[in-house]
């Protein structure tokens, strides 16, 4: 089975080193992809864009679904099961269905501004909602909710509630006891929400293609027209695996900062 | 705390209403996705089923869906079970490359996979659709069945042994039943996520189309998207009975086990 994984893995990496630009594996190995993919001024810039708004994208989803975990952890008593089925129900729909809901509703002539047509707030539609980072980050923010939500709740449930009120009877306000007791422990969730989030949506295609227009196109659509526009296989393989790289990079880099921040709030 | 569950309502709407978009605008009597709504119609549906090529793609999706499901759960079971039961060396690192894929980005995984059929000759089909969505799937079918095996008794098993029975009985007769619910959440897991995939089922399915990629086809056709939003009110519909039917079965297998034990 790790074979089945390994094998492709490897191909891409040979592929990345090929000089020729065809689909068809010939000559001997060079670094001359790798040169293009990463020197090119316009593909550096794609890689930051990707970077940036998959960074945004995590830190918007986290910080939105904290509150909601923890109402569901503390707060939501016996209807606790049902406030977490109902919040993973939208997340078993079609994911480019729920992409695509966005287009509709951000669109020239879509939900938002028709609704505000038809309201006379506005007299001409706004053109700005859709085809820009701003739409690919609120996007990306509603499908991959449920990967922020249940790693923080499942870090939440696991703390000791006996912790919480020693904290309390040793003086400790809530805001305190949030900030020294709660925020730190359930580290590992809010962590672990952050990987699930930032590593895949680098790399995503769908919602950069859909709603991102020129202004947020990621690296996935550059990655994709030399596969299949351009038939350039190698340069493609070495941007694939560049930004593989650059992610990984960024997520161990990441994960080491938060568990020292973890650390010194303690 | 009144405030903090006034968030979680609007969080819960934030999360539904762009969804609820979809059936709203499928019964709206115009080609335009606009309000104000123009009046109640069904001929969007009448359309979808009228689609060959729709029922087609849906008849692939379905039989990708199947058989990855199957398959995965098979490999899972095995996987799961070898795990719990014997000390193996390097299970750690095994299950972290395994667990590889969800880690990976499609994007990159469908190319890699593209090339590697390129290579060995595979051609571009269905059944290449289904080896790509294995490797999405069997992580997802390892790590609930492992949750399975290790909440039930061994103990179940060794008296079933101490009074008579082969290993295929005991099997058969005590640890199946006991990790059912398992296996079904199995199934169902993976079967969702082979039906919705979209980017590996882009790369790999060559001429044969499955529902998401064919749906990807038509979002180009502003007039084809009424007649999607139907098709997506019907997904919509189809996964919320499913997902309502796994708690059902898994809840049931709950009772009956502390019944059982």
């Amino acid at each position: 089975m790790a074979l089945a994984l390994a094998a492709p893995l490897a191909l891409l990496a040979l592929y990345s080193l090929t000089a020729t630009t065809g689909p068809v594996l010939e000559g001997g190995a060079s670094l001359a992809q790798y040169a293009e993919a990463l020197g090119r001024a316009g593909y550096r810039a794609l890689f930051w864009r990707s970077l940036g708004i998959s960074a945004l994208v995590t830190a918007v989803t986290v910080m939105l679904a904290y509150p909601m975990a923890y109402f569901v952890a503390f707060h939501a008593g016996r209807a606790k099961f049902a406030w977490l089925i109902a919040l993973t129900i939208p997340f078993w729909t079609s994911y480019l269905l729920r992409v695509f809901a966005w287009k509709i509703i951000l669109g020239y002539g879509g939900v938002i501004n028709s609704a505000l047509l038809s309201l006379h707030l506005i007299s001409q539609p706004l053109g700005a909602l859709l085809y820009n980072p701003f739409a690919v980050v609120l996007t990306l923010a509603h499908a991959w909710a449920a990967f922020a939500i249940l790693p923080i709740y499942v870090s939440l449930e696991k703390i000791d509630r006996s912790l919480l009120e020693a904290a309390t009877d040793l003086g400790d306000g809530p805001v305190r006891r949030f900030l020294r007791l709660t925020l730190p422990l359930s580290m590992p969730g809010v962590i672990g929400a952050a990987i699930l989030i930032f590593v895949p949506t680098t790399g995503d295609y769908v919602t950069p293609t859909l709603v991102g227009g020129p202004d947020g196109a990621m690296i996935a659509n550059l990655i994709a027209v030399e596969f299949e526009r351009v038939g350039n296989w190698p340069l493609g393989a070495a941007l694939a695996l560049a930004s593989m790289a650059m992610v990984g990079v960024t997520a161990a880099l990441f994960v080491a900062a938060a568990r020292t921040a973890a650390r010194a709030v303690r | 705390m009144k405030s903090l569950r006034a968030y979680a309502f609007a969080y819960l709407a934030f999360l539904y209403l762009p969804v609820l978009f979809l059936p709203l605008f499928s019964f709206n009597n115009s080609h335009f996705i606009a309000f104000p709504l123009s009046g109640f119609t069904l001929e969007w549906y009448r359309q979808l089923f009228a689609d060959d090529a729709m029922l087609h793609a849906l008849g692939n999706s379905l039989e990708v869906g199947a058989v990855t499901a199957l398959l995965a759960t098979l490999l899972g079971l095995m996987a799961a079970k070898a795990v719990t039961q014997y000390r193996l060396r390097g299970v750690g690192a095994m299950l972290g490359f395994i667990s590889l894929p969800l880690f990976i980005p499609d994007i990159v995984l469908g190319l890699s996979l593209l090339l590697l059929l390129g290579v060995i000759g595979f051609p571009l089909s269905l059944a290449g659709v289904v080896l790509g969505h294995l490797t999405l799937c069997i992580p997802f079918a390892i790590t609930v069945l492992i949750a399975r095996f290790e909440g039930f008794d061994r103990n179940l098993e060794e008296v079933s042994a101490d009074l008579g029975e082969g290993p295929w009985m005991t099997f058969w007769r005590v640890s199946f039943p006991l990790i059912l619910p398992g296996i079904a959440a199995s199934l169902l897991l993976t079967f969702i996520t082979s039906f919705d995939e979209f980017l590996l089922a882009y790369f790999l399915s060559g001429t044969e189309a499955t529902l998401p990629v064919y749906i990807w086809g038509q979002l180009r056709f502003p007039e084809r998207l009424p007649m999607v939003l139907a098709l997506g009110a019907l997904i919509l519909v189809a996964s919320v009975a499913l997902v309502i039917l796994a708690e059902w079965a898994r809840n049931r297998g709950v009772e009956k086990k502390s019944i059982g034990a």
